[in-house]
């Protein structure tokens, strides 16, 4: 059982699905020349409509890929700035299903960016994997990162979201040894996440030399797009990380600014929306090589 | 469920870590690899001769196994019923069964070529443990505990930093052990070359609740033996408080395919089951996964984890090992549990008829055993783990009972 009371989909309906966002996407920044900027921030943080304007926008202030954190109580993998950033879309009631919400209503107005959902695994099983995944390809969600699911669990969710044509994006960590690797990749579609440091999100950030080691290292074991992330903060490492990989990540430094730019009370101000996108545009330049 | 019965109940977990659905290695890619060479490293530890000797000379002469086995004559005079046995773990160094399973790991630490211990801990008893083990072995020892739990565990803070350990206070979330469990998680995640994460109950990602039964199976063992010698038989039934699990599984693990004897875990109850502030997760919880395993954990209709409460830090504890999910699945145990009222009036009943001043998380077992001793015939026998001593609690109980100390 799979914790879920839902019959799982048909695999017999595991027809071909048109060619995925996140392919596309790679393929066309490719012959653009080009790595891609991938943001990250929770759904409903600080509020679902903040949040909503803020997906909204960010296509055109420059993210190519779009990473939603799907609130959990217990992030084992994050720092404390994404702890509270859950803690803050907990508090005004997000859950999975909410977040599927927003991904759908920001697709009636966007059919071309990716959208990445990440989080954990127990709020996936509550809501039930078959069912899942099928709400989720249906609201416009891409692909999936489930942070605590890894290549040795895959059974879990696999089977279900490849059946809903989702990526199930996976991690590869410094630690993963050539060994391992192999096994993860195999396990993996859409793109590979290399994080770049041993530790959690928001705490340290990566040399240049250790990741002009490590994606050659990947890149050996793969023929999937490479976005790193994990410690890049600036438009300087973003634009470094892009053009060693195939795209950078920045989740902690968006997450901050929007922190910074609440009241007191952790409510949004009217130049929220702004600032982030504001920083989601220089990191876009440095990342066009601008 | 159709699944038909196992014909042993002591062959889990599977490879995977898995017994029946429950179990598993739910972590981030970060320490899969790690966790994988704890599991290398402690099946070659297991049938290395010399390690069980080393910990086994350990226990005797640093720790004081075997623990007695105490007939506690007056308890069962005073409940009329069934004799009341108590196995008493208390009376290991440290105060409580947690060392039988830190020294174990700290060896296979050794073993692995790790050099620095982190450790978390909810009442303050495993984290005593560790540092303590830590300090005989010229460890350096983090230890993470709640910010709440550093406030109401004060004695044991201290004996950490007395022994050399450093207590960093965690204060996300409800600042109780789910949280020191989490940031401890996030401290190993960044420090994975030279660290070793010793966990204090049979939760976790696979290897540790198999890890950490094997090594408190002692219990068990021990006190089947002193019951032939004692009473020439098995127990009736057994008795033992579930926080993560691990003094209880130690304890049941040995009889689970002695099918005569009934086993009974007792969760902390709080304010009632009935109410939103206990820490019964078998009793009142779905299963879920958390830090690394499916087991049955307190959450919300969204998957959310909700808080815990109980007035042992040592049970505050939203989860359960993964065993005793499938031992409940399973029906070979039942849980049962216990209030904080009970188990203050257990507290004290304990220390006046026995002379023994019970921990508060073995206090809930023994409220169950004054619920069930009166029941039973005089001829059954009655086992509880009393895991650990009270001294730790005095300062709480006193605040309870309205005295200034
Ligand atoms: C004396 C004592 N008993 C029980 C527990 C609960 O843990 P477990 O259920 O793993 O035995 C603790 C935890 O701190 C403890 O100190």
């Amino acid at each position: 059982m799979t914790g879920s009371d839902r019959e799982a989909p048909q695999r017999s309906v595991d027809r071909p699905h048109p060619a995925s966002r996140i392919a596309a996407k790679f393929a066309a920044l490719k012959a653009e020349g080009r790595g891609a900027l991938v943001t990250y921030l929770q759904g409903y943080d600080p509020d679902r409509e903040t949040s909503l304007a803020l997906l909204r926008g960010l296509p055109g202030a420059g993210a190519d890929l779009i990473e939603v954190g799907v609130p959990f109580t217990d992030p084992m993998a994050d720092g404390p700035a994404i702890q509270r950033a859950a803690q803050r879309a907990l508090k005004v009631g997000a859950t999975l299903e909410g977040v599927l919400g927003l991904v759908r209503d920001f697709r009636q107005g966007d059919d071309g960016t990716p959208i990445i959902l990440m989080g954990y695994y127990n709020p996936i099983l509550a809501y039930g994997v078959d069912r899942f995944c099928v709400d989720a390809a249906a609201a416009g969600v891409d692909g999936l990162i489930v942070v605590d699911v890894p290549p040795e669990e895959a059974g879990e969710i696999e089977p279900q979201a490849r059946a809903a044509g989702l990526d199930l994006i996976r991690l590869v960590a410094p630690t993963t040894d050539d060994a391992r690797l192999p096994r993860v990749l195999a396990a993996t579609s859409g793109f590979v996440y290399y994080v770049s440091i041993t530790g959690i999100t928001g705490t340290r950030s990566a040399t240049a030399a250790s990741l002009e080691e490590a994606i050659p290292r990947i890149r050996k074991h793969t023929s999937l797009p490479i976005a790193i992330g994990f410690g890049i903060r600036t438009p300087q490492q973003a634009g470094e990380a892009a053009r060693l990989a195939d795209g950078a990540v920045v989740g902690t430094a968006l997450v901050d600014t929007l922190a910074a730019s609440l009241e007191e009370d952790g409510t949004a101000r009217p130049e929220t929306v702004g600032l982030v996108l504001d920083q989601v545009g220089a990191l876009a330049a440095a990342v066009r090589g601008r | 469920m159709n699944k038909p019965l196992p014909n042993t109940y002591r062959q889990g977990p599977d490879s995977q870590g898995r017994f029946g659905q429950f179990g598993g290695r739910f972590v981030a890619e970060t320490l899969m690899p790690l966790i994988l060479e704890v599991e290398q490293a402690y099946e070659a530890a297991k049938r290395d001769p010399a390690f069980d000797a080393e910990w086994r000379r350990l226990l005797t002469h640093y720790v004081g196994r075997p623990s007695p086995l105490w007939f506690a004559e007056r308890l069962t005079a005073h409940l009329g019923g069934a004799k009341v046995y108590f196995k008493r773990d208390e009376l290991n160094h440290t105060g409580a069964h947690k060392i039988n399973a830190v020294l174990g790991q700290i060896l296979l630490a050794k073993r692995m070529g790790k050099t620095r211990i982190i450790a978390e801990t909810g009442a303050g008893q495993h984290g005593v443990a560790t540092a303590t083990v830590c300090a005989l072995f010229d460890l350096p020892c983090t230890v993470f505990m709640g910010a709440t739990d550093v406030e109401r565990q004060q004695p044991n803070v201290f004996r950490m930093k007395l022994l050399g350990a450093e207590v960093v206070p965690v204060t996300s979330g409800a600042a109780t052990l789910k949280d020191a469990m989490n940031e401890a998680l996030r401290y190993w995640v960044a420090n994975v070359q030279d660290t070793y994460y010793c966990i204090g109950t049979v939760a976790g990602p696979h290897p540790y609740p198999v890890m950490v039964r094997d090594f408190q199976s002692v219990i068990g063992e021990e006190a089947k033996q002193q019951m032939q010698a004692a009473e020439g038989r098995l127990p009736d039934a057994l008795v033992a408080a579930i926080g993560g699990g691990s003094n209880a599984m130690g304890l049941f693990y040995p009889f689970l395919d002695d099918s005569s004897v009934r086993m009974y875990g007792v969760e902390a109850a709080g304010h009632g089951v009935e109410t939103e502030q206990h820490a019964a997760s078998l009793t009142k919880g779905r299963p879920g996964v958390l830090h690394g395993n499916r087991t049955y954990l307190l959450q919300d209709a969204h998957g959310q984890i909700t808080e815990a409460h109980s007035i042992s830090a040592g049970l505050d504890y939203p989860g359960v090992g993964p065993e005793h999910s499938w031992l409940h699945e399973l029906g070979r145990v039942q849980y049962v549990s216990a209030t904080d009222d009970e188990a203050l009036a257990a507290f004290q009943l304990c220390s006046k008829l026995e002379g023994i001043i019970p921990a508060l998380e073995p206090a809930h077992a023994l409220a169950h055993v004054i619920r069930m001793a009166p029941t039973l015939p005089k001829e059954e026998i009655i086992l509880m783990n009393l895991c650990g001593r009270g001294d730790k609690d005095i300062f709480t109980v006193a605040r309870h009972l309205g005295v200034e100390m």
